[in-house]
């Protein structure tokens, strides 16, 4: 009997390195990817919102979105790689992309520092201080990314920092399909 | 060529890696002793063939080869040589290389320094070291050669290392961690050999000590550095963020800590051997699970700046290989004779038991804080984020008792401790560091703060009762200066770590609690006001470093008409990473209070946003982090554990 205990940690660890190796074959095979995982959301239409303006305080619902390739962008200051992200998003909004922030379980008065400091390269940021729009759209860390088209749908979702490379080989190609194919 | 003989010199080190494992673990079966005597020239060979694939390697750096893929990925030339050569670890290739010279190092030391171990256990840890080598030799092998090339067209010019890594602590954080990361596979090896001799006794804890030791002082200083890093050049103020990465390093100091106790009372004590070695087996499997959530890209994380999915499934099999197997080995021989239990409820065993069970529940807490967010989502239940604020509602109780028990522990006697001479020993010390914990927060700022008291209370509860033990230590002695110098080096290193932690403890409560900062826009020659200091932005000006240009402010701080310092925070733009602008931050340190100061962007007319924090007691967090590994280093010098087991070869040999 005394023996038997001593297999708990044995039986522990390989519950754990199952659950790991079911982990990395979903990764390998393409069917799970922890920077990028294929959202509930992709094909359907962007949760409603109403939240208020971070900066204006003015209320802010999906009508802002309207008509618009945007980038939605989920965003913390608690988030050391929301920080990285930061001069990378402000170059997209110099080049003219379109970029709504959501500021997720956060702190405002840091918030407003945060873009007065480094910049904002935002529309419009909502002030998800509860974390509300945060759950509806199923986020599960910060910085992550939805790319919304025309009408409102999500087309493609990102977590984790944008940089060169995502842009370059992903972001970037299917933002310019998007707004050539629903004229630009 | 010569990189190809750095790649000829790792095939080499993996062939002598295998006879490690062979030819020694066939002498313990044969009972050979010239197999067994082979370990020591195979470690040193195995030694040198790692140190010649790293030599070529930072050679290749140096010399800015940027044939080689790794070089042109992480260097350039414009790069000052320390830089350069820290970037040798700046990737995951040459990190693994790195991981791999320490591991061949410390089999080297085991080799050298244990010359008083029975040759049958030297041999059985160099075989399960020369395994872990092995393993970590095939990885780097099959799957990250460091060697490789960008032929025939070497790109001219390299696209430089992360500027967040050029750094000077960059450049010892990364060799520090991993000497106490790989350090426990000593610990580890020792534990193996113990469960496969079926000698699990106090001797095998009194050889382990000093090598947990070491590798546990190493881990401090390697996280405090990190963390130390992350201060200075993340460039907001920020030391700690429960990253994953961080998390890594974290699990195992936990778990090393608890080793490095609970092998005290093996060693002493003769009890816990089971517990013992289950921590051992844990300290090393956090490590490697570390490297393999950090290298697999299973977790995304701000540090992990060699991250490649692909190669996560071999590091997965590596850990299942190594964990699995010593886990089966600890199910199988573990001793399940329960000792006469020979300790009261109120001992100084039962104390360090407590301390044990809650250092692992922490580090159980991080690894399931790290892990839950994955788990959750992999099987399709719902997504959760776990931050800093679930983190902290967990450590702050664990501390709490933790440091609790600190005070008491080491007042204890080993077997039974009376409670009536226990209270009357340390209630001076109760009342005193209640007096403290809550007069501080009324003279320090003149306004009552639950988390200072709490703090404060803890913190000088652990100072004092240390006080207490050491004055009832010399209460026999003639005089104080006897009294000092007839205790143990290991005594002082106990003493030294303890009020380390303290310092530490003193150090994140009271830098969350009175830490101010203000982001505020400046014109030139306006001044501003932070926690009665005057800063005085007198404008800006361009430079140029080695491999960079850069805005560079001057600030001058002030406090009552009198200067103190001249801050010059810069905004950096490295040549070869054009989209990436460094903010370097400037500091004013002081044992009490660092003022800290940050460039943010440039606004009209020469005016800019900065950020200004004042961030009181911040460098206590890591002189407590030194202090705790000065500790450990002075238990090391001991010499009672080289007599002690030197007595018990020539007792094991009489007995044989």
């Amino acid at each position: 009997m005394q023996r038997l205990k001593l297999f708990i940690p044995l039986i522990v660890f390989a519950v754990l390195a199952i659950f790991f190796f079911v982990v990395q074959k979903q990764i390998g095979s393409g069917a799970y990817d922890p920077q990028n995982m294929p959202s509930a959301l992709l094909d359907k239409p962007l949760p409603v919102f109403q939240l208020p303006d971070l900066l204006s305080g003015a209320t802010v619902a999906n009508a802002v979105l309207q008509d618009k390739v945007v980038l939605v962008n989920v965003w913390a200051t608690w988030c050391p790689s929301c920080l990285y992200e930061h001069p990378y998003l402000l170059k997209l909004a110099q080049q003219g992309v379109l970029i709504v922030g959501v500021d997720y379980k956060d702190d405002a008065a840091k918030a407003r520092q945060w873009l007065q400091e480094k910049g904002n390269p935002y529309l419009a940021v909502l002030d998800d201080r509860a974390g509300t729009f945060g759950l509806d759209l199923g986020v599960t860390g910060a910085p992550e990314t939805y790319l919304v088209d025309r009408s409102g749908t999500v087309r493609w979702r990102y977590q984790g920092p944008i940089d060169e490379r995502v842009w370059s080989e992903t972001l970037q190609p299917l933002l310019a399909k998007l707004t050539a194919a629903q004229g630009g | 060529m010569v990189p190809e003989l750095g790649h000829f010199a790792l095939i080499l080190a993996l062939c002598l890696a295998v006879a490690l494992v062979v030819l020694p673990a066939a002498g313990v079966f044969r009972r050979s002793e010239l197999l067994m005597q082979s370990a020591r020239p195979l470690a040193l060979g195995l030694w040198v063939m790692t140190s010649v694939a790293f030599a070529v390697l930072a050679q290749a750096f140096l010399n800015d080869d940027f044939s080689v893929a790794i070089v042109a990925a992480q260097s350039n030339s414009e790069l000052p040589w320390f830089y350069k050569f820290a970037a040798v670890w700046g990737g995951h290739e040459g990190s693994l290389l790195l991981w791999m010279w320490i591991l061949s190092a410390w089999c080297v030391a085991v080799a050298i320094f244990s010359r008083q171990l029975p040759l049958d256990m030297l041999a059985r840890v160099l075989c399960v070291m020369g395994a872990v080598a092995v393993g970590f030799l095939l990885f780097m092998l099959l799957t990250s050669n460091p060697f490789g090339r960008l032929l025939p067209n070497p790109p001219a010019e390299g696209s430089d290392l992360n500027p967040l890594l050029q750094d000077p602590g960059m450049v010892i954080h990364p060799p520090m961690l991993y000497f106490g990361y790989v350090g426990f596979s000593v610990a580890f090896a020792f534990a193996i050999a113990a469960l496969w001799s079926g000698k699990l006794d106090a001797a095998w804890a009194r050889w382990s000590r000093p090598w947990s030791m070491v590798a546990w002082l190493f881990l401090t200083i390697g996280i405090a550095l990190g963390s130390w890093w992350a201060y200075s050049v993340l460039g907001w103020g920020g030391w700690w963020f429960w990253d994953p990465v961080e998390n890594a390093s974290f699990m195992p100091w936990l778990v090393g800590t608890a080793l490095i106790h609970s092998l005290a009372v093996t060693d002493k004590r003769g009890v816990f051997k089971s517990w013992t070695v289950l921590l051992a087996i844990f300290a090393f499997s956090l490590s490697l699970l570390g490297t393999f959530l950090v290298r697999s890209g299973v977790l995304t994380s701000v540090h992990s700046f060699a991250a490649d999915p692909t190669r996560g499934i071999f590091i997965l099999v590596f850990l299942g290989v190594v964990i699995g197997s010593s886990l089966t080995l600890y199910a199988l021989r573990a001793p399940t004779v329960a000792n006469k239990t020979d300790y009261s409820w109120l001992s100084r065993e039962i104390f360090l038991l407590g301390n044990n069970i809650l250092l692992l529940v922490a580090a159980l807490s991080v690894l399931s804080g790290t892990l839950f967010p994955l788990i959750v989502d992999s099987l399709h239940l719902g997504k959760y984020s776990v931050g800093p604020p679930y983190f902290n509602a967990v450590f702050v109780p664990l501390m709490s008792i933790l440091l609790v028990f600190m005070g008491i522990g080491p007042s204890n006697n080993w077997k039974r401790s009376r409670a009536d001479e226990l209270w009357r020993r340390l209630l001076p010390a109760l009342l005193a560091s209640l007096i403290v914990g809550f007069a501080f927060p009324f003279a320090y700022r003149g306004q009552f703060h639950w988390g200072v008291v709490l703090t404060v209370c803890l913190a000088s509860w652990v100072i004092f009762t240390t006080v207490v033990d050491l004055r009832n230590k010399l209460r026999n002695a003639n005089g104080w200066s006897a009294g000092l110098r007839r205790l143990t080096p290991a005594y002082y290193g106990m003493l030294i770590a303890h009020i380390g932690f303290a310092v530490s403890v003193l150090g994140v409560g009271l830098t969350t609690a009175y830490t101010e900062e203000r982001d505020l826009r400046v014109a030139v020659g306006e001044h501003a006001q932070l926690a009665g200091y005057d800063f005085l932005f007198s404008g800006t000006e361009s430079t140029r470093g080695p491999n960079y240009s850069a805005e560079r402010g001057l600030i001058v701080v002030a406090r009552d008409g009198k200067q103190l310092a001249e801050l010059h925070p810069e905004k950096r733009r490295y040549n070869a990473r054009r989209d990436q602008v460094m903010t370097e931050a400037d500091i004013d340190a002081g044992l009490f209070r660092d003022i800290y100061v940050a460039l943010g962007e440039p606004l009209e007319n020469g005016a800019w946003a900065v950020r200004l924090h004042y961030k009181p007691f911040v460098r206590w967090i890591w002189l407590g982090g030194l202090l705790m590994a000065l500790g450990g280093g002075l238990t090391v010098c001991d010499g009672r554990y080289r007599l002690q087991r030197r007595a018990t070869t020539v007792a094991a040999a009489v007995a044989a």
